[in-house]
């Protein structure tokens, strides 16, 4: 059977039955602008950016939840539709306090980045004070309602992709937040710092305390990694500046963690910049003491005393433990080097912790 | 892994993550996923808002447990008493996939005889379940095709634990979900590397890729790679290398980046043996409860400082990338080991983690010959994949064609484990990781903001037990066992059963390894972290 076409900007393309009008855009590169559409949740159109003008429709249409329809005549830039995102951003932008200068977003804002491309250079509504004070009271994450523009994907990424159920829509009209139950502040709340809120806000409300002020979001260089704790594996970004990780987010649509991550991942990476790490071979000395050697020295006297050993008692009279957490090539060079140099398959590792 | 290897001749989970969410019925077995899997427990969840049926079986109510239909609050140790239960109802009710069974198993008799001596009545009591609810499991388990079954720790972490890992094996091969899609056996690991470790051949009797060290083609082929003559004889398992140093016949001990001071049962004991070997190696990033009885320290470079791979629970290989330099004269682990070979007259070519593993490790080990660092740039590859055109494997034993051949049925009894509550020690102590803190905290302890969230230990204790002792949530209690004590202050929770008491290994404070019992399942020598007795009084 032939699939199913619809016009889009002029062009014919075809869809799968089920896709919305969002979903055959981006399939073909066509880009519709969004901020409140989250893959694998469901639409909800809150937002109004999306809009498109669907050919017979009385109204501009919300492309995210719009099912595409054999046929359709489709323009996702026309005046009209140029004309309405345009106000919808104004009005988003004058239902906050959005000053850049002082976000921790600048630079990596969908909002900012909306305003900047629909040329809006000055602020047609008066700017509303700001309502609601910044809530820091928790350890890993700073709420500012102040920059909250409603869109619900916080809310979504909490009950529809990590299913913790920790955060929903409170109060009415303009009094209108997002909160926990009982509006509690996170860490007396069902909320167990997966940080997804944080991954899914598209403006300021929502970021990161430990990376408040580390670095702007160009200045940043992010490197693909997996996750050290563990055993799902999932895909992370870290973001390094001066070498330094300042922050970490998940990887978008990687399997095996489609774009999510838990509290230990997120929030567990300054472990590495910690004082406390060991810089130095040491080697313990007769006073029973550690006490700083070179790299030389230490190799050497390691290398001496397992000859002895091995001399005296025998290979098998040496074991290792290998490392659960480090990479593979550490682990393969350890057993390479106790079969085939000291000689003994006596080599295990904490796989049963 | 050895449970599973027996069975199926694999010991890896057979599916993969991309498959949780879709799946229709979902049997989640000691695993507090929501806590120790937070990812894999997420897309449980999701399977569950999709409407798929969710089965937990574990002693305590965990946080997956509050997203079940079902929840069956076995007794601890308890496992294959209640599966071969389950499987005595499905073969009477001939809900099994007979057909299945006949093509792709051997040992059904054997199987069917011994489960056909667990009735619902005697399995339901050792269970301390109802036997309605016994057999309400089995008909609602057999309903749905393929079914998943997912396990973790509680499952393997018994002197049993072998036989609990066949056992689950049994089950879903009787059912015939093995080899499907959103089916299989499925243990999701602990750490994010022991599916690697165990790949690299860290384990004394096979080399990389599961080759045999007591099969001599495979011997003979990595005497030549290597340019060496290998032993013949399997090497010590760790509960065997501590008996070697507490005997004597261990004289040195390497420890590269492992806390064994807190991370084996019964602290006291381990360290005694840590101190009384002659000569003592470690690798590590932080001066730990280890090192501190180690003769030499090498400072190694870790996770980001390094480029390399690490193997996730689903034989996914994924590429670990170095983003910022180590601190002062940390060094990569595999450079370490190198240059100690060099010292002991071995010159080993490769210079880095890429050419470590795309010359020796993928050359060498049959399943990964198809993966190479080009290969790994975005999602990783899952093995097997055994070349560079293959695009690695999401399902094992596909359509139940089996690595080993034919599933083997293991007719299996249960057996109670090692140390029973008694009058003296009248509390079954359980343990296991919680949230927001990972092992012995050398890395979470170290991280802003995550003990803010969890700063201390607790023993996490019932109501009934609670009023029985006149202990309120917050006092401080005293947890004592054989081996040791520990005051912590106790967490009253619904969680958990009369009868238990419940505490992690992440502080050395109050770490319940002072406590645990050091015997081990006698094929895999995992030791039984799950169950041991204890006494509980307020302090
Ligand atoms: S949320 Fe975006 S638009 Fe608002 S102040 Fe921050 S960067 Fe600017
Ligand atoms: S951190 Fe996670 S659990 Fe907490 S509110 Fe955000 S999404 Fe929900
Ligand atoms: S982010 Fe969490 S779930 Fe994912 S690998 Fe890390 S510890 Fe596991």
């Amino acid at each position: 059977m032939a699939k199913p076409t619809l016009t889009l900007n002029g062009k014919v393309v075809e869809f799968e039955p089920g896709q919305t009008i969002l979903q055959v855009a981006q399939a073909v590169g066509v880009e519709i602008p969004t901020l409140c559409y989250l893959k694998d949740a469901t639409p909800t159109g809150a937002c109004r950016i999306c809009l498109v003008e669907v050919k017979g429709a009385r109204t501009l249409v919300a492309s995210c939840a719009m099912p595409a329809g054999n046929g359709m005549e489709i323009q996702t830039d026309s005046q009209a539709v140029h004309t309405s995102r345009r106000l919808n951003i104004e009005l988003l932008l004058a239902s906050g306090s959005h000053n850049c200068l002082t976000c921790e977003k600048n630079g990596d804002c969908k909002l900012q980045a909306l305003a900047y491309r629909y040329g809006i250079t000055d602020i047609r509504f008066a700017g509303q004070t700001q309502q609601y004070p910044k809530d820091e009271s928790n350890p890993l994450i700073v709420r500012d309602f102040s920059r909250c523009i409603l869109c619900g994907r916080c809310v979504q990424a909490c009950n529809d992709l990590q299913v913790n159920r920790a955060i929903g829509y409170g109060y009415r009209g303009a009094a209108s937040k997002i909160v926990t139950t009982g509006d509690r502040p996170y860490q007396e709340s069902d909320c167990v710092f997966c940080g997804q809120c944080v991954e899914a806000c598209p403006v300021g409300a929502l970021t990161e305390k430990k990376a408040v002020g580390l670095a702007r979001s160009w200045e940043t260089k992010q490197v693909r990694t997996t996750c050290p704790y563990c055993g799902v594996g999932c895909q992370m970004w870290l973001h390094v500046k001066d070498g330094r990780v300042v922050k970490v987010t998940a990887v978008e649509d990687a399997q095996p963690n489609r774009g999510m991550l838990c509290v230990k991942g997120r929030f567990g990476y300054d472990f590495i910049h910690s004082p406390e790490r060991l810089t130095t071979p040491l080697i313990k000395g007769e006073d029973g003491q550690h006490h700083p050697a070179t790299w030389d020295q230490a190799l050497d006297f390691v290398a001496k005393r397992l000859k002895e050993i091995k001399k005296k008692h025998g290979a098998d009279a040496i074991a290792g433990v290998s490392c659960a957490r480090s990479i593979n090539e550490d682990s393969y060079n350890m057993q390479k080097l106790f079969r085939g140099v000291i000689g003994t398959n006596n080599i295990d590792h904490c796989a049963r912790t | 892994m050895a449970g599973l290897a027996a069975s199926f001749g694999s010991g890896a989970m057979t599916n993969s993550f991309a498959e949780f969410d879709q799946a229709k019925l979902l049997l989640v077995i000691g695993s507090n996923t929501t806590e120790a899997h937070p990812v894999a427990g997420a897309f449980i969840k999701r399977a569950v808002q999709k409407g798929a049926q969710l089965i937990v079986v574990d002693p305590r109510f965990t946080g997956i447990a509050e997203h079940a239909q079902t929840f069956v609050p076995i007794k601890v140790g308890s496992d294959v008493a209640f599966l071969n239960g389950l499987m005595h109802v499905i073969i009477k009710e001939n809900l099994q996939d007979q057909a299945y069974v006949d093509a792709h198993t051997t040992g059904f008799n054997e199987l069917k005889a011994k489960v056909a001596e667990y009735t619902p009545k005697k399995a339901a009591k050792i269970a301390g379940i109802s036997e309605e609810l016994l057999v309400r499991v089995a008909r609602q388990v057999a309903s749905v095709k393929p079914a998943m079954l997912i396990y973790t720790l509680g499952i393997t972490e018994h002197t049993c634990g072998v036989n609990n890992v066949r056992s689950c094996a049994n089950l879903q091969m009787l059912l015939g979900n093995v080899g499907y899609d959103c089916g299989g056996v499925n243990p999701l690991r602990g750490q994010n590397n022991v599916q690697g470790a165990c790949d690299m051949g860290a384990l004394p009797n096979v080399y990389p890729g599961y080759q045999k060290v007591e099969d001599k083609a495979a011997r003979a082929k990595f005497e030549e790679a290597w340019g060496v003559k290998l032993p013949k004889k399997n090497g010590l398992m760790m509960p065997q290398m501590f008996e070697g140093m507490a005997d004597g016949s261990i004289k040195a001990l390497w420890v590269f980046g492992e806390n064994l001071a807190n991370t084996e049962p019964d602290i006291r004991h381990v360290e005694h043996c840590l101190e009384s070997v002659e000569f003592l190696i470690c690798n590590d990033i932080f001066p730990t409860e280890t090192t501190r009885f180690a003769d030499v320290i090498f400072p190694a470079a870790a996770w980001s400082e390094d480029d390399g791979t690490f193997s996730n629970s689903e034989r996914r290989v994924q590429r670990v990338r170095k983003a910022v330099e180590p601190p002062g004269e940390a060094k990569p682990n595999w450079w370490i080991f190198r240059e100690v070979a060099a010292r002991l007259g071995k010159e080993w070519k490769s210079k880095s983690g890429q050419e470590i593993w795309d010359k020796e490790v993928s050359k060498l080990a049959p399943a990964l010959g198809g993966i190479k660092y080009s290969r790994l740039e975005n999602d990783g590859l899952q093995w097997p994949c055994p070349d560079t055109k293959h695009s690695g494997t999401t399902c094992l034993h596909k359509d139940g064609c089996f690595t080993c051949g034919m599933g083997n049925f293991q007719a299996l009894d249960w057996t109670p484990p090692a140390e029973v509550p008694d009058k003296k020690y009248p509390l079954v102590l359980s343990t296991g990781r919680r949230l927001y803190h990972y092992h012995t905290r050398t890395q979470t302890g170290r991280c802003g903001g995550l003990n803010d969230l969890l700063g201390q230990e607790t023993a996490d204790i019932s109501l009934a037990d609670a009023a029985l002792l006149g202990v309120a949530d917050g006092d401080l209690v005293r947890v004592s066992s054989r081996r040791g004590q520990v005051v912590v202050k106790a967490k009253v929770t619904p969680q958990v059963p009369q009868g238990m008491v419940w505490m992690a290994f992440h502080f050395r404070e109050g770490n319940a390894n002072w406590l645990t019992n050091p015997v081990y399942d006698p094929i895999s020598l995992t030791a039984e972290y799950k169950a041991c007795a204890v006494k509980v009084e307020k302090a």
